[in-house]
């Protein structure tokens, strides 16, 4: 098992550094780039802007800065904000605790629903209600997370009046029940393209495990059909859910930025886009490498989790 | 030794009659068909048969519900008819669909088909930066991307081209590594054929059913992508239309205007998930092994 987490790690590690090279591609050698915000400034002469190519470092060669800048991560320096010149970790941090609450509410919605609809659904395969969760699955992937939203607003905010249409909170009133009722609306609109996922591999799983031999066993040994679902079906037909939770992160995350958006939820991609709006370079990027790391995170603990309930992964 | 004689390569047609029997029977890729067919129909027939042009500016007819006034759909905040709007628009979202399908499916296919062919180190490297760039949420990537570049059209389909071509990548690899021992590369081998010739006239096009289906998967995916970041004001630039960019502003007309958010989304559901219906029953025509779900 150690062997297996070590060379998991190492693995994770790589990617990290791949992801860390695109990162700064994409920020240092994007058309404007960094002065881009200064150039533009009334009464700005070529010396001045000289003299911060200077002060930031950006005339040395791109490898040198590339390490500079990259040593600096790795210490737990991510530079400060242009916006207000506060560490970019500590901007981050502030705002990480939104965006998993919102990912996290979200996640155990669609689990839960999806699962149960993706059980229901291999279980009466074939069945009417089988036929329209499929092409309801669809549909909803279909749907675009931020249009899904307005709509939302529009039926329960704007209509029927019965949430609030964004914030995460009132202010003065910061109750449990606040954060919940301003909560429902986002965590649902971002649960929906999940549950149709959830919900399709679900059913698949369960229809792979349901003509095992071990199933027929159980039923064999006369136990109810009650006894035989919940206890040998479901739990083994949840194990490859453990690898797709992982790989859903950064659909989870990227849908969790667009519904941020239009329920002024203030998460990490509320965050992100205002920072793209005041060309915060620092920022963006620290936003970028925070993602990339959540995402690769979130893949090891699936790849972890599994492999010490499934014993056949850690041989391959 | 003796073995069989070398038999011609099993290379299937590119379309397979069964395949394409299949994708027939099935019945919401029929549907799919169908929405797909209709929209682009009413997108290009569509402006020629309305009254209105899409930039004609008509500030006594603003926000005009739908149905008065000859406006089908109704007007905006600057009286601009929605239908000639939503149809233009949709010619665009729909050309950047269909440019981002070609260019990341032509760039995941070498990417996949060099990696799978070569093996080894070479596909090391470029599965780890397949995986990287999966590592990122794509909307994410797509609007640091898009802050920096001139948004035209063009533009806009590279780069959600460039977060777009990975899935194709791993296919054609998986695809391409399980063709690489079969008899008929061997005997490619034998003949003295290039590496070149083999990758892209034995293995790629074995490997045609997979990349046809993911293709189709990535016209959705993109209409949905252009919609995020043209709603978000990085994308398609007014006065060009995109379904994306004509929600652009709707939320704050929500309460007054709802017909604004409602009719472009609309419009790009149908378009997705009739792609999506389409990638569906592709992928059920092309593999036998579903065909009895």
């Amino acid at each position: 098992m150690l062997r297996y987490i070590l060379s998991r790690l190492g693995q994770s590690l790589i990617l990290l550094l791949i992801v860390s090279f695109i990162g700064f591609a994409v920020l240092t050698l994007a058309p404007g780039g960094p002065l881009s915000q200064f150039a533009l400034s009334p009464g700005m002469t070529q010396e001045q802007i000289d003299k911060i190519t200077e002060q930031m470092g950006l005339n040395r060669p791109l490898w040198v800065q590339y390490i500079d800048w990259f040593t600096h991560m790795i210490t737990g320096d991510w530079g400060t904000s242009y916006r207000d010149g506060q560490p970019v970790l500590h901007v981050i941090g502030s705002h990480l605790f939104a965006t998993l609450l919102l990912m996290g509410t979200a996640t155990t919605l669609s689990v839960s629903i999806g699962s149960s609809i993706g059980i229901l659904s291999a279980i009466r395969r074939g069945s009417l209600f089988d036929t329209t969760m499929t092409v309801a699955a669809m549909i909803a992937l279909s749907i675009p997370t931020f249009w899904f939203g307005l709509i939302a607003i529009y039926i329960f905010s704007l209509n029927l009046g019965w949430l609030p249409a964004g914030n995460m909170y009132n202010i003065g009133d910061q109750s449990v029940l606040d954060y919940l009722r301003h909560l429902i609306l986002p965590a649902s609109v971002l649960a929906l393209v999940d549950v149709a996922i959830w919900s399709r591999y679900m059913r698949t799983s369960t229809l792979n495990v349901i003509h095992q031999d071990f199933v027929r066993t159980a039923r064999a040994k006369g136990l109810s059909s009650r006894r035989v679902l919940l206890k040998h079906i479901v739990g083994n037909s949840l194990v490859p859910m453990i690898t797709l939770a992982g790989l859903q992160v950064p659909m989870v995350l990227g849908g969790a930025l667009v519904t941020e958006t239009v329920f002024t939820w203030p998460g990490m991609g509320r965050l992100f886009l205002d920072s793209l709006g005041y060309s915060d370079y620092p920022v963006v990027m620290g936003l970028l490498m925070a993602s990339a790391l959540l995402v690769l995170i979130g893949n090891l603990a699936a790849d972890l989790l599994i492999a010490q309930i499934d014993p056949r992964v850690r041989l391959d | 030794m003796t073995s069989a004689p070398l038999t011609s390569p099993a290379r299937r047609p590119v379309i397979q009659s069964r395949a394409l029997r299949r994708f027939l029977s099935h019945r919401l890729a029929l549907i799919g068909v169908i929405m797909v067919l209709s929209l682009t129909l009413a997108c290009f027939i569509g402006p020629h048969l309305l009254p209105y042009d899409e930039l004609h500016i008509d500030l006594r007819a603003r926000f005009a519900p739908p149905g008065t006034g000859g406006h089908i759909f109704g007007t905006d905040p600057l009286g601009r008819d929605i239908a000639a709007r939503l149809f233009h628009a949709g010619q665009i979202s729909m050309a950047v669909g269909f440019a981002v399908m070609i260019i990341a499916t032509a760039f995941g296919s070498v990417v996949g088909v060099i990696s799978g062919y070569y093996g080894g180190r070479v596909s090391a490297v470029l599965m780890r930066i397949v995986d990287a760039f999966l590592s990122f949420p794509s909307v994410f990537l797509l609007l640091a991307l898009a802050a920096f570049i001139q948004p035209s059209p063009v533009m806009i389909a590279l780069i959600i081209s460039a977060t777009s071509w990975m899935e194709v990548a791993r296919i054609v690899e998986a695809e391409v590594k399980s063709l690489r021992n079969q008899d008929f590369v061997q005997a490619a081998h034998m003949l003295g054929l290039s590496g070149r010739w083999i990758m892209f006239r034995e293995l790629l096009p074995n490997a045609i059913g997979p990349i046809i289906v993911a293709a189709s998967l990535t016209v959705a995916r993109a209409i949905l992508l252009e919609a995020y970041i043209s709603f978000l004001g990085y994308g398609i630039q007014p006065p060009l239309p995109s379904w994306g960019n004509m929600l652009n502003g709707a939320q704050q007309y929500l309460a007054s205007a709802p017909w604004l958010a409602i009719v472009p989304g609309v419009a790009i559901t149908i378009a997705v998930t009739g792609f999506n219906f389409i990638g569906d029953g592709l992928r059920d025509a092309f593999d036998s092994r579903s065909g009895g779900r």
